[in-house]
């Protein structure tokens, strides 16, 4: 057992745990934080990405050791309260899910384009960027809808500062 | 998973030793590959030794004639950086084709390179622009590193500490992807400069990355995808699996060398 010191959605936590533990596992098991999904558990499906320093990781693929020191955001971090990030709004009002079970994964995935492309992401460049993302209710298209609304949500908003108010609309 | 010791040095030097401490300790670069391995007890090494704190193992120089990265560079870093796309366009695109985004923010040049999967990306981009493999004790090139099917020269306790890639010529890359994992089933890379073309393989053939001799001297004397006309490499030859008979992967290749091919050409 080994003691890993991270901070989770704005914490610092430390725990003990086994060289084994996967990062999600340390998520979800140890901090009970169950907003990450396990889909495949073999890198395919983005169910268990979260953002590790800012860029979205697979949990499932990462050992929670190679977390020390870092700043992981869940999908529970992303929200101020009662108020949804612009991203998790955007997936509400635009009904870019079914079940829900890949939702978290999408919306990180989401919140990582915008990192690195910007907020003006057309319809293809956001289907060929959740190529590592896999939704098997709505045939992806509210999904890409409500990320292109939810980048330009976060483009009124400072980048990866976390939850804005959105504009009623 | 089995057990093993973690270890995250800062040093190079303490990486080398903590290599050297075991003969089953393996080193962690991004891990996209080996953490699904471990998970699949596919693997059982006593101590992983993660690279990702070593700074001298990071960052992308530009020299007079070569462009050499790092070995835990990322995928995302070389795809994305400023002067990789001034420089080989066609490696930063190719590095842009790996994976999916989380696992091109995690995955680096070193471990793909070290892992030489024969359906990787980089093993092809390394044999075409001839690149050398430095590691912490010598320097290969890319045609004496890659020995075989998840072979390399590497010897044990050996790690891969930057690539150097000569600038000059012009290259391209043309990939078919499996559909859910992103491997190629097929991956073609043409590079030429001068009278000198160069066709590497990936993805297709049992013996992992190749030269495609054939195509090479087709397009010597001919350079269009033409004279590609009815060249394949031997089915016999190519991996024969699930996912494709080794005819389809001989006819991928031949597809994906013409698309490579007619590219290089147009863009002249």
């Amino acid at each position: 057992m080994r003691d890993v010191t991270l901070t989770i959605n704005g914490a610092p936590v430390s725990v003990a745990v086994d060289e084994r533990t996967l990062l999600v596992q340390l998520i979800r098991d140890d901090l009970r934080l169950t907003g990450t999904h396990v889909g495949c558990d073999t890198s395919q499906c983005g169910a268990c990405n979260v953002l590790v320093d800012g860029e979205a990781v697979k949990a499932c693929a990462v050992l929670a050791m190679q977390a020390e020191g870092a700043e992981v955001v869940t999908v529970e971090g992303l929200a101020a309260g009662e108020t949804l990030h612009p991203m998790q709004a955007a997936f509400r009002e635009h009904h870019g899910l079914q079940c829900g079970f890949c939702t978290p994964g999408m919306i990180v995935a989401g919140i990582d384009m915008v990192r690195r492309l910007g907020p003006q992401l057309d319809a293809a460049t956001v289907r060929a960027e959740l190529e590592g993302n896999l939704c098997r209710c709505t045939g992806y298209h509210n999904i890409v809808k409500a990320i292109q609304a939810g980048a330009l949500a976060m483009a009124g908003a400072v980048p990866g500062s976390g939850a804005v108010p959105v504009a009623a609309e | 998973m089995f057990a093993f010791a973690y270890h995250r040095p800062s040093e190079l030097a303490d990486a080398l030793a903590a290599l050297a401490a075991s003969e089953e300790a393996k080193p962690l670069a991004g891990g996209q590959t080996l953490i699904p391995t471990l998970k699949q007890r596919l693997a059982s090494p006593s101590d992983l030794v993660d690279l990702s704190g070593v700074t001298a193992l990071k960052g992308i120089t530009l020299h007079d004639d070569a462009l050499v990265i790092g070995a835990m560079a990322r995928h995302v870093e070389v795809a994305t950086s400023p002067v990789v796309v001034a420089h080989l366009p066609a490696l930063a695109a190719l590095a842009g084709l790996i994976g999916d985004p989380a696992v091109r923010n995690r995955g680096t040049l070193g471990g793909s390179i070290a892992n030489n999967d024969p359906s990787a990306d980089y093993p092809a981009a390394c044999l075409a622009l001839a690149a050398t493999i430095v590691t912490d004790r010598r320097e290969l090139l890319a045609a004496a590193f890659f020995t075989g099917l998840f072979e390399t020269a590497l010897q044990p306790g050996e790690i891969v500490t930057a690539v150097r890639f000569p600038l000059g010529g012009e290259g391209t890359y043309e990939k078919y992807p499996n559909p859910a994992s992103r491997y190629a089933m097929a991956g073609v890379f043409v590079w030429r400069g001068g009278d000198e073309i160069r066709v590497a393989v990936t993805g297709a053939s049992q013996g992992g990355v190749f030269r495609w001799a054939e195509a090479e001297a087709a397009l010597a004397a001919e350079f269009s995808p033409a004279a590609l006309d009815g060249l394949k490499p031997e089915a016999d030859d190519m991996i024969a699996d699930i996912h494709g008979s080794g005819a389809y992967r001989a006819q991928l290749v031949a597809v994906m060398a013409r698309r490579a091919v007619a590219r290089l050409a147009a863009a002249r």
